[in-house]
């Protein structure tokens, strides 16, 4: 681990929101499962839990984070080192801190309660939800220099993800009700990342049963394993292409 | 050892240097003057590679420092005002700088021990005066040994005592045969340090001249002077 990462990680993990959102985290999980007596119904609460808290954190605190390290980059670039590697640690740093309160928090209950293969899935997917919101928050905030501009629209971002799109499918669906659009809100859903997640989860539990036709298409492509591979690849990309248009503003950005 | 041709660099609309060619070597000690907003800081911050330039090239010692970083070894860079992280105490910054950098050679401590920042290595960035940000400034940009300094302002908010500690360094380093660069607007506090002088205005350099030149040119005893009457010539 080079030595800027190992710096942000220590930075961040000794901040005291980081260990609050551990702490809410792992009070939220531990509950939720001793609640309920059985691990299914635990999952399903802890998983609109997860696809609502972890992406807010993850997108705002990095956005700060990021805006508040101006000083650092500004240190570090009339140091020698590349640009983009500035980046990139600032990246992994963020990442890596982020999902390790995550782990702690979720990931511990979850294997204890759930450790299953939908249980080892869902850690999966709160990791790749995790990076991909620090991946959009590194867009926004490279966007704009005025820190208030750039945490607002961060928020935008999220509640576009988190609430606004289901309303945008939703309309849709009721638009086009007569048409047969079930395959076509298959490829809807890669254009929002929580989405893809709730599915993918969704379908590999029970209930996916009551989710009518288009629950079935979407078992039929989401229960295989190709359909598997696909939505991690689709999320993997969602961490990816936001990161690498951020690097590409950086490296032309006067400090 | 600096080479810098056809320099331009546009912030939006606003044109902030506009083909500055420019050329420093080894051993001298340059001033950069010129009135505030002239795109003294901007030049400066386009050979560290921090102001991507929209025209022009930059040779650090014959090669192009586009694509490069590692020229960043060579450069002590002293900013106008040193912006570090808050929650950061002085000793850590160091540390962590040194920890980056990995020197191979041995570090110079002479402006850590002068300035007596060891006292203060538990202070956080955020409580310190200016002043005492300009010294922790001055110290890592001296600490390396690098073969070119570039001072930003380095005497501004500085106290008499400390302002002279640091010109004492400056003058020990010049003596070393390294390239030196300080913008500055107190000429009289220049006038025992500098061998050349780059006079800028709105965005390119209006002249270059050693101070063997401009004295003989003007007929002044004083850098200031020389300079004074430079530019009376000019309106005339």
């Amino acid at each position: 681990m080079n030595r800027i990462i190992k710096f942000i990680v220590l930075d961040i993990l000794k901040n005291k929101i980081v260990l609050i959102y551990t702490l809410v985290l792992a009070i939220l999980s531990w509950s939720v499962f001793s609640l309920e007596d059985n691990s299914t119904k635990g999952l399903l609460t802890l998983l609109n839990v997860i696809l609502l808290t972890v992406p807010l954190v993850a997108i705002i605190f990095s956005t700060i984070y990021i805006y508040n390290s101006a000083e650092f980059i500004e240190l570090l670039l009339s140091q020698p080192i590349k640009r983009s590697k500035i980046w990139w640690s600032l990246f992994l740093g963020l990442s890596i801190s982020l999902l390790l309160s995550f782990f702690i928090g979720t990931g511990i209950p979850l294997l204890f309660y759930a450790p299953t293969d939908i249980g080892l899935m869902m850690l999966v997917v709160g990791f790749f939800i995790n990076a991909v919101f620090v991946a959009i928050a590194f867009l926004s905030s490279i966007s704009t220099r005025d820190k208030a501009k750039g945490i607002g629209f961060s928020i935008m971002l999220w509640l576009f993800f988190a609430l606004l799109f289901d309303g945008l499918v939703l309309f849709l669906l009721f638009q086009l009700a007569d048409y047969p659009i079930e395959k076509m809100m298959v490829g809807i859903t890669a254009f929002n990342p929580i989405d893809l997640s709730r599915i993918l989860i969704l379908l590999h539990l029970d209930v996916s049963a009551m989710m009518g036709y288009t629950g079935a298409i979407f078992k039929d492509f989401f229960g295989t394993s190709v359909g598997i591979v696909v939505a991690f690849s689709i999320l993997f990309l969602w961490i990816i292409i936001p990161f690498w248009i951020s690097l590409q503003k950086f490296k032309k950005k006067d400090l | 050892m600096i080479e810098i041709s056809n320099l331009s660099k546009s912030f939006g609309k606003l044109k902030v240097l506009n083909s500055v060619n420019l050329s420093c070597k080894q051993g001298e000690c340059i001033a950069l003057i010129g009135p505030n907003g002239c795109g003294k800081t901007t030049l400066i911050k386009s050979v560290l590679g921090m102001v991507i330039p929209s025209e022009g090239h930059i040779k650090f010692k014959d090669a192009f420092i586009s694509k490069d970083f590692e020229y960043r070894k060579h450069i002590g860079y002293m900013p106008q005002i040193g912006r570090y992280p808050d929650n950061m105490t002085i000793g850590q910054i160091i540390e962590m700088i040194i920890e980056i950098r990995k020197p191979d050679q041995e570090l110079d401590e002479d402006l850590l021990h002068q300035f007596k920042l060891k006292e203060l290595f538990n202070k956080r960035m955020r409580t310190l005066s200016g002043g005492t940000t300009q010294k922790v400034s001055a110290t890592i940009a001296f600490l390396f040994n690098p073969d070119v300094l570039i001072l930003d302002e380095p005497t501004a908010g500085l106290d008499p005592l400390s302002s002279e500690i640091l010109k004492e360094k400056i003058i020990e380093e010049k003596k070393k045969g390294k390239l030196i660069l300080i913008t500055s607007h107190l000429l009289s506090e220049l006038d025992d340090l500098i061998t050349q002088i780059i006079f800028m205005q709105d965005g390119s350099v209006h002249f270059h001249k050693t101070i063997e030149d401009l004295k003989s040119s003007t007929g002044e005893e004083k850098i200031s002077k020389a300079i004074a009457s430079i530019l009376k010539q000019q309106i005339q």
